[in-house]
């Protein structure tokens, strides 16, 4: 099974993270990757990636994907007020805040 | 292509639109915790610990959300999912505090629907593509500061179900039939409060435009969060007429998020969102799929109302009522409910019930600056009301006293006619003899009617109610007149 | 003392040889003490509330509650309502939470003696315990090698006997490979047993809340407090309560034990190979029956783990964002900024280099290949399971390829990853699975990992108990220490 998988194996560099990708991939995580640090996280990543595609090795195909280790039916809850606020608590976490409200830096819609 | 359309755009031009509502879910808690979920709280004080997303918070789903989603679903011949699960969307925002949105992506509990809007054309079909259930964000506050935003997270966690409608309407005003036609359903199922100003109910317009006769859909962009039946109209015209203009003169619509500015009257492209962002949906792994049986459908069929649209035909066919009024008391909710409780305690007949409910009563109302729901009069008083019209014990004028009087005193119009003298004398003796004194009074007058003069006839019934203070029944007394003037 | 039972310090607290306070400052004292060379705790708490230790003797005058007065440590990812809550993370070194994890009241009525928060890899990433923003944590049978991780703060505590028993979490084997390397015993409960509120998520199809201690009884003690359906947690299993019961006797007879022979063939370390299968050996003489099993899809577990695990964490992380908690970076002159300064300087950079892999994968383009493509192999080895469990009760295997490491070297990254190879596929399945002290190799604790049907602990425990009756490794401790 592993003998064939490696026929159908993607090359590696066909498909690997370059730095745009990794641009871009930061952008949506809301991460800096500093430019000196960029080398080593996609090399990283794309060690990662050359162990994730081991997958390659099982087509699984019709095989139902699993979410949840669990079989079981969601436990609903009855629509009733438990929570009272906790405004004061809350606000008191946050690095800015008035009296009601969280605040951040201006934004422009 | 209709009338309106070819005022709006240049000649050759169609629009094509498509709907996202958002319609808030009248519920007592949020979707995911046992916050408060009411509006107009002071900012914040709504919130509980899952709400403001602090660590170690997990959802648990509102069974009363699922309940009015599936109510939703079956109002619009709309397939429900057996099995239906939520999904999370992923994006940065403020007034998003977990960082992603829990919504339902590839299983939502409503699946393909319909439903019928009147268009100048006649009648419409629109598809409905899917509802799904998702959290509401908070609120951003870009005017309290000048330099920073602020966050109202309330709102955040509050229940909503976004209708998708297909791209199958040509006109605004065929978009705005839609929405009034969605808003119809939703309050009348009572899961929505249908409150415009709170944004219990608001709309996502995508616009697209192509030249008349294509088969593709020209790149479509998406205005947000309008929450006005006027200015979707405007908005949409505004921002199709904006695309024509764009591709005549060269130009190219692009995919992307605009606002709509209704003091200019124009639509902007958002800056702050993100355009073709990537929402990374997947399934969220902190809660289960949820299993929906027949049981619950069932429960939430029987709950059901019957559809304005229903209801105006049984009243014209059945009850023989006037379309006019017909129509207005069937799309009142309130107003139907009070019509047809006093109806099935009443001897009178539904028209005379709606006559005087949409005359005198409607006049009261007015007076009073008051809806019927506030009416102190109960269905069953206004029902005696209507019986003591119906047997001819009073009159219409009479009436509109004796209404007036319950409204203030709380008494039924019964007690009321008869403590103050107010029934109609329909004592058939009585009656006779009192005309048979008037006739021998006025000789000359009978004299004249029988050789002829009609008009005089009338003399004698302004005599005899002048004599009855107005309370002499009018039907009895004309058949007894011309019984003895023969 | 520091090496008594639970069940042991129980009876003294009972017959009033030892006062609750003087057994909660014992191991406060060693807990002070011990963290210098250790570094196992962020916090040792020093104000442990008079109301704490009286409610702890008033529950001891009753009937059934074992654990009142016993101390604990947790994991520092479970919120503790007015404790420094920090996730082994500068994003929230100075995060007090306002609410107990369900974890932590469970403990708490109980009259259990919180003492500690213990260390841990940030927001537990991590298999060696060297990324917390605290610190690593050192192994305390050799100072210069690791714990194993992310649990590694939990688990050198408990070596060290700084406190008899602590809270920990499994998402791929945090608890199971701290546990073998520092050779204590510990349990990760079939996910649903215990609930997540209040746990700070990492993964949240993956992370489960368990116990380390000395032994299998004390782990079970403490597991059937800790467990039990939660309203506030949607995965949390209706059926989860659960209740230990010692077994009868030492004999496994009637007993099928399942072995992946290649599993312990493929071990490059003889020493390791050698103290499985002489444990192994031990099973087989207490009269189980050993049978060879196949998982075929086994050897996928750690590619399908590393894009399931990294895109919840990616998603799961996304609160962390400066606005309502946590880092707010200094500059910010706008949200862009706020957001990525304060995330940029908060994370460290195993975490950073999850939500990184974890974004990808479920970005537009990837989602089928990969995420989902991993959910349809986890189905795979969630069904070998259920084939092997059709023949036996219990699964034995090795916790972890290699004895503890010295700090420093290994690098991060594929070759950390790999050594979880033993332990992910049960989490894949959600399996209850333990690991409990065999005889050392190189002078280093190993363990033996026991995994269960689902919701069998009973089975893995009873197991790993009838173990120790008859063999001490549990009962040992590094001389520095005693």
């Amino acid at each position: 099974m592993r003998a064939s998988a490696e026929l159908y194996r993607k090359e590696p560099e066909y498909m690997s993270i370059n730095r745009k990708e990794l641009t871009e991939i930061a952008a949506l995580a809301k991460l800096k990757i500093a430019d000196d640090a960029m080398d080593e996280i996609a090399n990283s990543m794309n060690d990662i990636k050359a162990m994730i595609d081991q997958m390659d090795e099982v087509t699984a195909k019709g095989v139902e994907p699993m979410s949840h280790p669990m079989d079981m039916r969601q436990v609903l809850r009855q629509d009733k007020v438990t929570e009272t606020g906790h405004q004061a608590e809350l606000l008191a976490l946050s690095a800015q805040a008035d009296e009601t409200h969280y605040l951040v830096p201006k934004v422009i819609e | 292509m209709n009338q309106q359309n070819k005022s709006v755009l240049k000649a050759g031009w169609e629009m094509v639109l498509g709907l996202e509502i958002h319609v808030r879910l009248d519920t007592e808690s949020k979707l995911f915790s046992g916050a408060k979920a009411s509006y107009g709280a002071e900012a914040n004080a709504q919130v509980s610990f899952l709400d403001a997303a602090l660590p170690g918070t997990l959802p648990v789903f509102n069974e009363k959300a699922l309940a009015y989603a599936i109510r939703f679903g079956l109002s619009v011949d709309a397939a429900i999912a057996p099995v239906t699960a939520f999904a999370r969307k992923n994006y940065f925002y403020p007034d998003l505090p977990k960082g992603y949105q829990i919504s339902q992506m590839d299983k939502p509990i409503v699946g393909k629907g319909q439903i019928e809007i009147e268009t100048e054309a006649g009648k419409k079909t629109v598809e409905i593509t899917r509802a799904h259930l998702e959290e509401d964000a908070g609120k951003s506050i870009h005017d309290k500061y000048d330099q920073f935003t602020a966050i109202d997270l309330n709102r955040a966690g509050t229940p909503l179900i976004e209708v998708v409608s297909e791209p199958q309407m040509s006109s605004a005003k065929e978009a705005v039939a839609y929405m009034k036609a969605i808003y119809t359903r939703v309050t009348h199922l009572g899961i929505c409060d249908g409150n415009l100003q709170e944004g219990s109910f608001r709309c996502d317009a995508n616009v697209s435009v192509r030249k008349m006769g294509d088969e593709t859909l020209g790149t479509r962009a998406e205005i947000k969060n309008l929450n006005s039946f006027r200015f979707i109209e405007k908005a949409i015209n505004h921002e199709a007429k904006r695309q024509v203009k764009l591709i005549e003169s060269g130009g190219q619509v692009v995919q992307e998020t605009r606002l709509y500015d209704a003091d200019k009257d124009q639509t902007r492209s958002m800056r702050s969102k993100e355009n073709a962002n990537d929402y990374r949906y997947f399934p969220d792994p902190d809660l289960l799929p949820i299993v929906v049986t027949q049981e619950m459908i069932e429960a939430q069929r029987a709950l059901l109302p019957e559809f304005p649209e229903a209801k105006m035909a049984r009243y014209t066919q059945a009850w023989q009522i006037k379309t006019d009024d017909a129509e207005i008391i069937a799309f009142d909710q309130a107003l139907s409910a009070y019509f047809e409780q006093a109806q099935g305690l009443t001897q009178a007949k539904a028209d005379l019930n709606a006559k005087f409910l949409l005359g005198e009563y409607a006049a009261l109302l007015n007076a009073m600056e008051s809806k019927i729901s506030q009416s102190p009069i109960s269905a069953a008083d206004y029902a005696g009301l209507l019986d003591e019209l119906a047997k001819g014990s009073i009159s219409r004028k009479i009436a509109k006293q004796v209404v007036e009087n319950m409204w203030q005193s709380g008494d039924t119009a019964a007690v009321i006619i008869d403590s103050q003298g107010l029934a109609q004398i329909s004592d058939a003796s009585a009656l006779a003899a009192l005309v048979d004194e008037v006739i021998a009074s006025n000789p000359s007058q009978v004299e004249s009617y029988r050789a002829g003069n009609d008009k005089m006839f009338n003399f004698f019934v302004g005599q005899i109610m002048k004599q009855t203070k107005g309370q002499a029944n009018p039907v009895q007394t004309k058949d007894l007149l011309e019984e003895k003037l023969k | 003392m520091i090496q008594l039972s639970i069940r042991e310090m129980a009876a003294m607290l009972r017959a009033k040889q030892i006062s609750v306070a003087e057994l909660s400052s014992l191991f406060f004292d060693r807990a002070r003490a011990f963290n210098q060379q250790t570094n196992a705790l962020t916090k040792v708490c020093c104000d442990i509330s008079a109301d704490q230790l009286i409610q702890a003797e008033t529950m001891l005058a009753q009937e059934g509650h074992v654990l009142a007065g016993i101390p604990l440590a947790h994991k520092d990812l479970f919120c503790t309502q007015g404790l420094r809550t920090t996730c082994g993370s500068n994003m929230l070194k100075a995060f007090i939470p306002p609410y107990d994890a369900t974890v932590v009241s469970n403990l708490k009525s109980q009259g259990m003696i919180t003492v500690a928060k213990a260390n841990m890899d940030e927001f537990a990433m991590g298999s060696s315990n060297e990324h917390s923003a605290f610190g690593a944590v050192n192994n305390p049978w050799d100072l210069t090698r690791v714990p194993g991780g992310s649990s590694g703060g939990s688990a050198a505590a408990v070596a060290a006997r700084m406190v008899p028993v602590a809270t920990a979490t499994d998402t791929g084997g945090s608890i199971r490979q701290p546990a073998a390397l520092c050779g204590i015993t510990g349990i990760k409960p079939s996910y649903g047993r215990v609930s997540r509120h209040g746990m700070v998520a990492f993964a949240s199809s993956l992370d489960q809340g368990g116990v380390m201690a000395a032994s299998a009884d004390d782990c079970a003690l403490v597991l059937s407090a800790m467990c039990g359906h939660d309203a506030l947690d949607s995965t949390s299993h209706v059926d989860a309560q659960w209740s230990w019961q010692l077994p009868e006797s030492n004999s496994m007879k009637g007993k099928k034990v399942g072995v992946v022979t290649d599993w312990i063939d493929g071990l490059k370390d003889e020493a390791i190979k050698q103290s499985t299968l002489e444990a192994i050996q031990t099973l087989k003489d207490q009269g189980a029956e050993v049978i060879d099993i196949q998982l075929p899809h086994a050897h996928l577990a750690v590619a399908a783990y590393y894009v399931i695990a990294p895109a919840e964490c990616s998603s799961n992380l996304s609160r962390f964002d400066g606005v309502r908690y946590g880092h707010r970076s200094e500059d910010c002159r706008d949200l862009e900024q706020l957001y990525v300064n304060s995330r940029t300087e908060g994370f460290g950079e195993e975490v950073k280099r999850r939500i990184m892999v974890g974004t990808w994968a479920l970005s537009s383009g990837y989602y089928d290949a990969y995420y989902l493509k991993a959910q349809k192999v986890r189905r795979l080895i969630s069904q070998d399971f259920a084939a092997a469990f059709k023949q036996v009760d219990v699964i034995a295997a090795p916790v972890s390829p290699e004895v503890a490491f010295k700090h420093g070297e290994k690098s991060e990254g594929v070759s950390m990853y790999q050594a979880d190879v033993f332990t992910i596929p049960a989490s894949l399945a959600g399996l209850p699975c333990l690991s409990m002290p065999v005889k050392p190799a190189h002078g280093l604790p190993v363990g033996l990992q026991l995994m269960g049907n689902y919701f069998d602990e009973q089975s893995i425990l009873s197991m790993a108990h009838q173990f120790q009756q008859v063999t001490a490794w549990h009962q040992a401790m590094p001389e520095a220490f005693l």
